[in-house]
């Protein structure tokens, strides 16, 4: 029995999100008094993969078929089931995101476990009971689940635990093999078109989000929210009426039917605050609401507010911000 | 073609959640439920297809009886036929399971449902479905299009997409920008009363999860203002209060 964490990666690193699914598992095979292995899945480079001793990985299983370097549902799925088997895991975690359900979703019933998604927090094993905490609700409200299965699959929303920094750890990487046959690649990509990132933080994983609404009046002016984005280190997001009018494409666009972000930081610069744009980000720890329209709802979510114009206070907060640094 | 189209009935968005005393379901009370608003994306994508290239849509919901002014919507928005599983939704595993014995019978060529579910937030039936039947699920997709007996999707993935050709019977998970919703008109509205909308038991293992309460996030503590005009406090607030810079 132990515990089997799978790992993301892209362009060789280690993404954010499978950090802080390493560091979920090894807590929990910590708490279960057992070790955690990790399966590597994308494109990844030994040295990266070691450091995951890191977060308490003790060992690492990585498959360089050259066909797994995108991902495939089929193949990702065969492979960590396989992984699963050799390791005898009883609980498999993983990140909640759309790599990590796909897979996990299929996983659950071919392995017969039971499987959370969106969990915020590490089990309670009292009374014999494994429970998890997930978001449901659309960030509105939190569940305790039972999960009864011998085997249990976690899927952990990202930003929910801290990676560990067991400095100078490392983990052994091992070479892996599922035996992949060609139809387990039936849903292989013909290509794959990866978006230009501002400055290469990826909204899905990043924790700081500086994010524009209509009140930016055009897609001219967004400089200043990537001025401020980039100062902090921050990815780049809108409002759904911004991207439907195309100021800004798609993949940027949180809230209810876009994306849903949990940074710690959610700057939000003249968007109103729709019930849909706030499902997006409720589970954000801090957000700050920048509206020249006191009365805007957003308000009454956030932390910290700026009555004020944006083209005003943007580029104080910018400079500010460079001055800190 | 035929398309297999699964729907949610959930609070509308709008809805402010409370649960009952013991903390272990939601308090319907004044709750106006809606077709789960990712669903909307595959219904009417299905009916788009359907009115391009011809064939049957089916949409099939897990619910009691109270689900079927949503089913007659969904009817009315333009798919054909209905089936209800007569049973509470209880967790994925037990959805995914109704979903693939309907589609074992139906024989249905493309089953499609939204991403997520907005009130259990699970991502989870979809890849459930797929596995059950053993064929492909592709999730989340942007796009779909159909040309013979090969579709072209567009996959969602962190920082891009794949596109991803299948054929032969799959699972897809619908997303924006795949199609604009539809909302049904008055001609719709009339002929959907009569459409069959079939009612069958439920079948299959029981869940392998069980929600013990549900509890709403903590209280925020009330906005913190700061004056325009020294905007840059804002900035040290972040670093020596909030400690996120």
């Amino acid at each position: 029995m132990s515990v089997l964490v799978v790992v993301e990666c892209d362009n060789g690193e280690v993404k954010k999100s499978s950090l802080e699914v390493a560091s979920y598992g090894s807590q929990v095979a910590q708490m279960l008094g057992t070790t955690a292995t990790a399966v590597a899945v994308g494109e990844a480079t030994e040295a990266n993969l070691a450091s995951l001793g890191e977060q308490g990985i003790s060992k690492v299983l990585y498959d360089n078929d050259s066909r797994l370097k995108d991902f495939v549902n089929g193949a990702y799925t065969k492979l960590i089931a396989a992984a699963a088997q050799q390791e005898s895991a009883q609980i498999i975690v993983l990140a909640n995101s759309n790599i990590g359900t796909a897979v996990g979703s299929r996983l659950s019933v071919r392995l017969q476990a039971s499987l959370a998604t969106n969990v915020v927090e590490l089990p309670k094993t009292d009374g014999g009971q494994f429970v998890v905490k997930r978001g449901a609700f659309s960030g509105k409200a939190f569940s305790d689940v039972v999960l009864s299965g011998e085997r249990k699959i976690i899927a952990v929303k990202k930003n929910s635990m801290e990676p560990l920094h067991n400095a100078g750890q490392t983990a052994t990487v091992e070479q892996f093999s599922a035996q992949l046959a060609d139809a387990d690649f039936a849903d292989a990509p013909k290509q794959v078109i990866m978006q230009e990132q501002a400055g290469g933080i990826l909204l899905p994983e990043a924790d700081k989000v500086v994010s524009g609404g209509r009140g930016m009046k055009g897609p001219e002016n967004w400089n200043l929210i990537e001025d401020l984005a980039k100062a902090l280190g921050a990815a780049t997001a809108c409002s759904k009426p911004v991207s439907d009018v195309d100021w800004r494409p798609h993949h940027e666009h949180v809230g209810q039917t876009g994306i849903t972000v949990s940074p710690n930081l959610y700057i939000a610069c003249g968007i109103s605050g729709a019930i849909q744009h706030l499902a997006g980000v409720n589970s954000s720890k801090v957000i700050v609401v920048i509206n020249k329209d006191p009365e805007a709802p957003f308000f009454k979510a956030a932390d910290y507010g700026i009555v004020g114009d944006v083209f005003d206070v943007l580029p104080k907060l910018t400079q500010a911000v460079k001055e800190l640094n | 073609m035929k398309f297999l189209v699964c729907i949610s009935n959930v609070p509308d968005t709008t809805t402010k959640i409370t649960f009952t005393p013991d903390n272990k379901e939601l308090n319907k009370a004044g709750v106006q439920f809606v077709i789960n608003p990712w669903d909307e994306y595959a219904l009417t994508r299905a009916i788009e297809l359907k009115e391009k290239l011809g064939g049957n849509v089916t949409v099939l919901n897990v619910g009691e009886a109270d689900t079927e002014p949503n089913i007659r919507k969904a009817l009315a928005i333009g798919a054909d036929d209905a089936i209800r599983v007569n049973a509470k939704p209880t967790d994925a595993f037990f959805v995914a399971q109704q979903i693939a014995a309907a589609a074992k019978d139906g024989g249905y060529d493309i089953i499609l449902m939204g991403k997520e579910s907005i009130d259990y937030n699970g991502f989870q039936v979809h890849g459930m479905v797929g596995e059950l039947l053993g064929i492909p699920t592709v999730a989340p997709a942007m796009k779909l299009d159909l040309e013979g007996n090969t579709a072209t999707l567009e996959r969602e993935i962190e920082g891009g997409k794949e596109i991803v050709e299948v054929s032969g019977p799959f699972v897809v998970s619908c997303q924006e920008p795949m199609c604009e919703p539809r909302i049904p008109n008055m001609r719709g509205i009339m002929t959907a009363r009569t459409k069959p909308l079939k009612v069958v038991e439920p079948t299959g293992e029981a869940p392998r999860t069980q929600v013990t309460e549900y509890a709403l996030p903590p209280k925020k503590q009330g906005v913190k203002l700061i004056p325009a005009e020294s905007a840059g406090d804002l900035i040290k607030l972040l670093r020596n209060e909030a400690k996120v810079i």
